[in-house]
């Protein structure tokens, strides 16, 4: 039954336009970036290199679609959660507002079976979107950019990755940054239960993203102590993977964080919807 | 339970936080029954339907589907249920076939395109099958409800409200939809409405509750013509009226209701005496009106 119910969620997810809506956001703002960068990409990259023209001299294709990628991930991971959440925040809201809980409830499934659908079916959305997140800024970038060694300012300089040692991170980045966009997928899901109509849950989940990104940037002692478990802090954990060496153990922390997020949202949910009376 | 008895509510209650929308509801469906769910607006039928479908948990009191615990078998009995709670409500942006596919496949039962076209066609929307539901009418949604109801062949269905927002064409599709439901297939049906007029014509079995409370159950027949029954008459004579009411049928009571109008409360083989000894009286009797005492017993309780 649950596999026929998440089923169900593949389609309605393809029927509804807000499904596309995500994609067809995401494709155009990385095309506005592909193009930006297509047309003034050597100017931003002499704005960022600057300060290093002194004492190093850069030779070689900087401006390769390595680097586009990363740009491209960078800019775009903040607001890839609203385009997650618009279709995941409604999976449950959605049904409530419309309507048709009530006919699911009454069906011989369980109420479990029920909510677990739809958070498989937002986990799949949400890969699909990472993946083509992926397909867009990787393998177009390289395609309009060519390839080349990926140079990435941090916080401790910079960082300059050869050509063959690159496309592992950014296969373990996209696996972290998924793993972090499933949070904001099991968020909103989870805030859908208690809502009945599809904006609330949409709101809130970017309110709480805003909030948990204010406290994790604000340099006050008393926040200090639950910075570390805000899964806001572990969202920018795919940029690890640039470093070198890789911070193994940071990753692996932020990695427990994010899971255990998932889980405790899976958990508040389907504790929840099992005790909800359908009144709508 | 009796093998008969498909549903057995006894001593329901529930509470939505201070305020108590089902006090005491017991009552029983037979098989084969077109069984009338009677109450006025807000009297909590709606919540004992959806305490018997899983939607809401009940406080107190036991319901048995099929012979057995809704709360210890509630996927075996909802497999043999079919329902619509208060209107149906479907994904506006699917077909009507799509609609009853995703029904369908969590129906408990595996049901065929094939099936579904049938299904389609036995409610009247054939050639509708790949439009939106977001273009259908009310009475069009309503259909399909019932469509989404039977696709699993259940062996009970419950009705909450199926009229309600229909024009009077849709109330009598609607209702010749229920009557063949109960004639060619044999479904035993749980018909809730708030219009006795309603229940009078579809059901042979009803119970009436009011304030969260089962007030009567049994034979709609039987219910509605008692043998006592009561009777307005418009008479030229009140005065005259009451003197031959209280002389020849002592045990009768006669209410004046205004200057020409008495109502009285009598046996129902006793209404053509009094006509015959009013007017042998002299009395001139301008209007016979009668009366059912279930009919104004419930609208006493709509009034109230």
């Amino acid at each position: 039954m649950l596999f026929k119910n998440t089923y169900n969620e593949f389609v309605k997810i393809l029927a509804k336009p807000r499904s596309y809506l995500g994609i067809g956001a995401l494709t155009l703002l990385i095309l506005v970036i592909l193009f930006a960068m297509k047309a003034d990409g050597k100017s931003f990259i002499s704005f960022v290199t600057a300060s290093f023209e002194q004492t190093l001299s850069f030779n070689g294709n900087i401006l390769n679609g390595n680097l586009i990628a990363f740009i491209i991930l960078q800019m775009l991971i903040v607001h890839i959660p609203l385009l997650v959440s618009l279709v995941t925040g409604d999976l449950i809201s959605g049904e409530a507002a419309m309507g048709t809980i009530r006919m699911l409830a009454t069906k011989p499934i369980s109420r479990s079976q029920i909510v677990l659908s739809k958070f498989i079916a937002g986990a799949v959305y949400t890969l699909i979107l990472t993946i083509w997140l992926g397909f867009l800024a990787l393998v177009v970038g390289k395609w309009l950019f060519g390839s080349g060694d990926l140079i990435v300012l941090n916080s401790d300089g910079l960082v300059i990755l050869k050509e063959q040692d690159i496309l592992w991170r950014y296969g373990c980045s996209f696996a972290v940054a998924y793993l972090a966009l499933l949070t904001i997928s099991t968020l909103s899901i989870c805030l859908s239960v208690f809502a009945e109509n599809s904006i609330g849950p949409i709101v809130t989940t970017m309110a709480i993203i805003i909030l948990f990104t204010i406290i994790g940037s604000l340099d006050v002692s008393v926040f200090d102590s639950i910075k570390p478990f805000l899964f806001t802090t572990h969202m920018a954990s795919w940029r690890s993977f640039f470093e070198d060496p890789v911070p193994w153990s940071t990753i692996r922390n932020s990695v427990v964080i994010l899971l255990a997020h998932n889980v405790l949202l899976v958990g508040i949910a389907l504790y929840k919807f099992n005790k909800k009376d359908i009144t709508s | 339970m009796n093998e008969t008895q498909i549903i057995k509510v006894q001593h329901l209650a529930k509470n939505f936080g201070s305020f108590q929308a089902v006090k005491d509801v017991s009552f029983t469906v037979n098989k084969g029954d077109v069984f009338g769910f009677l109450g006025p607006n807000g009297a909590g039928k709606s919540t004992t339907i959806r305490c018997m479908l899983s939607l809401i948990q009940a406080n107190h009191g036991n319901i048995e589907l099929f012979g057995k615990d809704l709360r210890k078998h509630r996927n075996e009995i909802l497999a043999r249920v079919g329902s619509i709670i208060e209107k149906p409500d479907f994904y506006r942006y699917l077909s009507a076939e799509k609609n009853l596919e995703i029904f369908a496949r969590i129906s408990g039962k595996d049901v065929s395109k094939k099936e579904i076209a049938g299904m389609l066609d036995f409610v009247g929307l054939n050639g509708r099958n790949k439009d939106k539901v977001s273009g259908f009418s009310h009475g069009m949604k309503q259909r399909l409800g019932i469509a989404q109801t039977l696709l699993h062949q259940p062996d009970l269905i419950v009705l909450d409200e199926p009229t309600t927002g229909l024009d009077p064409q849709g109330i009598v599709e609607i209702r010749n939809l229920i009557l063949r439901l109960k004639t060619e297939q044999n479904k035993t049906v749980i018909l809730s409405s708030h219009q006795l007029s309603e229940i009078e014509l579809i059901s042979n079995r009803m119970v009436i509750i009011n304030k969260g409370q089962s007030i009567i159950e049994g034979d709609v027949k039987e219910l509605l013509n008692a043998q006592e029954m009561v009777v307005q008459l418009e008479v030229s004579d009140l005065e005259q009226s009451m003197l031959v009411l209280t002389t020849s049928f002592p045990k009768a009571i006669g209410k004046k209701i205004n200057e020409r109008i008495l109502e009285v409360q009598l046996e129902k083989q006793q209404v053509p005496s009094l006509n015959r000894l009013l007017i042998e009286a002299g009395v001139d009797i301008h209007s016979m009106e009668p009366k059912r005492k279930l009919e104004d017993f419930f609208m006493k309780i709509i009034q109230s």
